[in-house]
């Protein structure tokens, strides 16, 4: 049985939706990068991440610190999915009472960074080769102790991932990440409450 | 822990007004009682315990403004708030103990999240040094409900209790409504403050739309005047911004036909020729018909739930949708709308109306349209069997001529739930409630409790006021066998208040949707679904109360049945009816089905590939 031609509404939804409008069209699912301004309160980030859990939504990164402004704090979170569940997960943030600002800044110029640590098994006359690497990433030594060494690395994430995948050649003890934090290129971008 | 009982001498005997603008402090629970009647609540329920003891000594103490209802079972208090909120508009207001007193609410509040009902639940907490203690009737019940709630605070000092009980009943009134849960630990209550009750409310992250987009509005009245097949798709939300009436005028101006969600039972009469009657799963086939060929759909206040849609993608599939809705989440969530409008329903319809074909100029002929609809319905009308068996249909059409459709009715969930929505005929607004996004078994006795303590507590208003006020709407509970023994024990709080609760029982002896399903989709294997071995004796379970109760198992006796429960009118009555087994909920959308292939009547495989 073939399936029977979608009317123009139907279409248009699709559409609409970011779905695939025919099997086997190219990728319709994207990362999307949301800075939040949160209420500084007990439970808010609680809140956020149950969100995620509750309504089925991915969460690949977050990360969360205090701002110039203490009653409150920023959240850069990165989520996946096609038009339709972005939209979603932006209103529904929108909709917790503790979020102040809900901005997807993958719809304009931003800047994204990660930090990366990763501490690696190193005799002394693996280090130079190790170090090597390291500049090439513009990364830092942090500690050496006589039979390992750790890294700090910082920038987009497909830069850390490199890295990483780098040090993988090597005898890769511990990897610690920090989550993306992201923000806005332009000052022009102004809030409406 | 300190000694809660030493903490605050005896109080003084003077006016509490007094006392509070003197700014002498108060207890934390003497202020949680001055709030709530600050915030002008009618009726607590509620249930004490160790956690709150102190909020109860202060009630008994003080003698507030409000009437604190004693409820047998937490989720009873629950479903009672939330048919007083359905029935009034107002917020309902419960209060419950720590640990099992707060999980016993669970249901009732994601019920109210669900339903968008607006309740504002107090629980009691252990001392804040011993929160995560597991502590005696500790539980993290702000962790617990942090998915079916709207909002939710945990008090942490008595200065701020008063400020959060009026944040709390803020949130839950206003916006899309939900429940609140407003966690309040024992040392909390037990300390002192001055009552300072604040004028404004300040939550910065707050925030929801009144007014519609002015472009959009205009759009969706283009679209209007271009349709040729338009159709009003009306939800709870039309209800609860009470624009019932402002729905029925422009339909009626514009001649468009009103299909209504389960939800929106009573926002547009179903005496109306424009009416479709109800939607979805166990709608009128006609309403769907209406849905598959329409060009417009007109969404108001309404969500577009699996149980109307269906398969969503093939769901009305030449209609542009206009989509207003006060939840920027709900638009576009399940289907795209080609203009949606953010906004409170009342105020959106209203700037929509002057720019509506027959506001100013002749309505669009929309006669074709109107042909085809009533087509359909000579088609596929509402049906049921009448060979001297006793059908359910057959009560519900009976209470629905008894009362003249004026009345309140609180179905419980299944077969008996789809039975009153299909054929009471309702023609006014909060006529009907019921459980309908969380499918709550159990919630119409205590949800008809809380309406009948609402109404009547209106009808004795107007009566002091000497306005022209008529005597209270009588409740209706309408229950399955099964779903009423889940919350029967507030048939004693019932009985002691004399609530004029008609209260029905269709009695199938079966969990009826479960065995509906079993037998069209499950080869007719019965699993756990015939109550005959456990079922009791309704009419002695409703004695055992001090409740009288009249049984009927003949189609011959249901008026007469009916007629004597109506004479009874100092409190409750409880009706048996004995009602066939087999029968089943017709029409019917197979769970995830497309709404064009409905089963009519009898179970045709053909039609759910």
């Amino acid at each position: 049985m073939t399936a029977p031609a979608l009317t123009p509404q139907q279409l248009f939804r699709k559409q609409v939706s970011g779905e695939s409008l025919q099997q086997g069209d190219p990728d319709t699912v994207h990362a999307h990068t949301i800075v939040v301004t949160l209420e500084n309160s007990i439970g808010a980030l609680n809140r956020v991440a149950n969100l995620f859990s509750a309504r089925g939504f991915n969460l690949e990164s977050v990360a969360v610190g205090p701002t110039t402004d203490p009653t409150t704090s920023r959240l850069t979170l990165v989520t996946t999915g096609n038009d339709r569940i972005i939209g979603q997960v932006l209103q529904q943030l929108n909709n917790l009472v503790d979020t102040l600002v809900v901005d997807d800044v993958t719809d304009g110029a931003f800047v994204e960074r990660e930090l990366c640590l990763v501490k690696v098994a190193a005799k002394p006359e693996e280090r130079n080769a190790l170090t090597g690497v390291a500049d090439i990433f513009r990364g830092n030594v942090v500690n050496i102790t006589p039979d390992s060494i750790t890294f700090e690395v910082t920038g987009p994430t497909t830069k850390v991932n490199a890295f990483i995948g780098m040090m993988h050649e090597y005898d890769v003890h511990e990897v610690a990440r920090s989550g993306r934090v992201a923000m806005r290129r332009h000052l022009a971008f102004e809030h409406n409450q | 822990m300190p000694d809660t009982l030493t903490q605050n001498p005896p109080a003084p005997e003077s006016a509490p007004t007094d006392r509070c603008s003197r700014g002498v402090p108060v207890s934390g629970a003497e202020i949680l009682i001055r709030s709530l009647e600050a915030e002008g609540v009618e009726f607590v329920f509620g249930y004490p315990g160790g956690a709150v003891i102190k909020i109860y000594d202060e009630m008994h103490r003080i003698g507030p403004q409000f009437e604190h209802v004693l409820v047998r079972h937490e989720q009873g208090a629950a479903h009672a708030a939330e048919g007083y909120a359905k029935a009034t508009g107002n917020v309902g207001t419960v209060l419950v103990t720590s640990g099992p007193g707060a999980t016993n609410t669970v249901t009732g509040i994601a019920d109210a999240y669900m339903d968008s009902i607006p309740i504002v639940v107090f629980t009691g907490q252990v001392p804040t040094k011993l929160i995560g203690n597991d502590a005696f009737q500790e539980c993290d019940i702000i962790g617990v409900t942090r998915s079916i709630t709207k909002h939710s605070f945990l008090v942490r000092d008595v200065r701020e209790l008063a400020s959060t009980v009026k944040k709390a009943y803020h949130i839950a009134r206003t916006g899309r409504p939900g429940p609140v849960v407003v966690d309040l630990p024992k040392d909390v209550i037990a300390d002192s403050a001055p009552f300072e009750w604040p004028e404004h409310v300040t939550l910065r992250g707050y925030d929801f739309v009144g007014r519609g987009e002015k472009g959009q509005v205009a759009l969706a009245a283009r679209m209007i005047a271009e349709a040729e097949r338009p159709l009003f798709y009306v939800g709870g939300g039309t209800l609860i911004s009470g624009a019932g009436e402002i729905v029925t005028r422009l339909a009626r101006m514009t001649r468009i036909p009103v299909t209504t969600t389960l939800h929106g039972l009573g926002a547009f009469p179903e005496t109306d020729p424009l009416s479709l009657g109800m939607l979805g799963m166990h709608g009128t086939w006609y309403a769907n018909q209406a849905v598959q060929h329409c060009d417009l759909l007109i969404a108001v206040g309404a969500r577009f739930d699996d149980r109307v849609t269906g398969k969503t993608d093939a769901w009305a599939p030449h209609a542009r949708i206009i989509h207003i809705d006060i939840d920027p989440a709900c638009i576009s969530k399940n289907i795209p709308a080609d203009c949606p409008i953010l906004g409170d329903v009342s105020t959106v319809l209203e700037q929509l109306e002057p720019l509506l074909p027959g506001a100013s100029r002749a309505p669009k002929d929309l006669s074709r349209w109107h042909r085809q609809i009533d087509t359909w319905k000579a088609e596929c009308p509402l049906a049921w069997k009448r060979d001297g068996k006793l059908r359910p249909q057959h009560v519900v059409e009976a209470l629905r001529d008894r009362t003249g459709g004026h009345a309140i009715v609180v179905s419980d969930v299944g077969q008996n739930q789809m039975w009153a929505a299909q054929h009471f005929t309702y023609a006014e607004p909060r006529s009907h409630i019921t459980s309908g996004g969380l499918g709550t078994m159990g919630f119409s006795l205590p949800a008809a409790m809380g309406a009948a303590f609402g109404v009547r507590a209106r009808a004795e208003r107007g009566q002091a006021d000497d306005t022209q006020a008529a005597p209270a709407l009588p409740v209706i509970s309408i229950n399955g066998d099964g779903g009423f023994l889940m919350n029967v024990q507030e048939l004693g709080v019932i009985a002691a208040h004399k609530l004029p609760v008609k209260i029905v029982v269709l009695n199938n002896s079966f969990l009826g949707m479960v065995r509906q399903w079993q037998e069209l989709f499950h080869g007719e294997r019965y699993s756990h679904t015939d109550l005959t071995p456990t079922n009791p004796d309704f009419v002695a379970l409703a004695a055992a109360f001090g409740i009288p109760g009249l049984r009927c198992t003949s189609p011959d006796a249901v008026e007469a049945t009916i007629s004597k429960a109506w004479d009874i009118t100092d409190g409750p009555v409880l009706m048996e009816f004995r009602v066939v087994t087999e029968e089943m909920v017709f029409p019917m959308v197979p769970a995830g089905a497309a709404t064009g292939d409905m089963i009519v009547q009898r179970f045709n495989p053909e039609n759910c590939a």
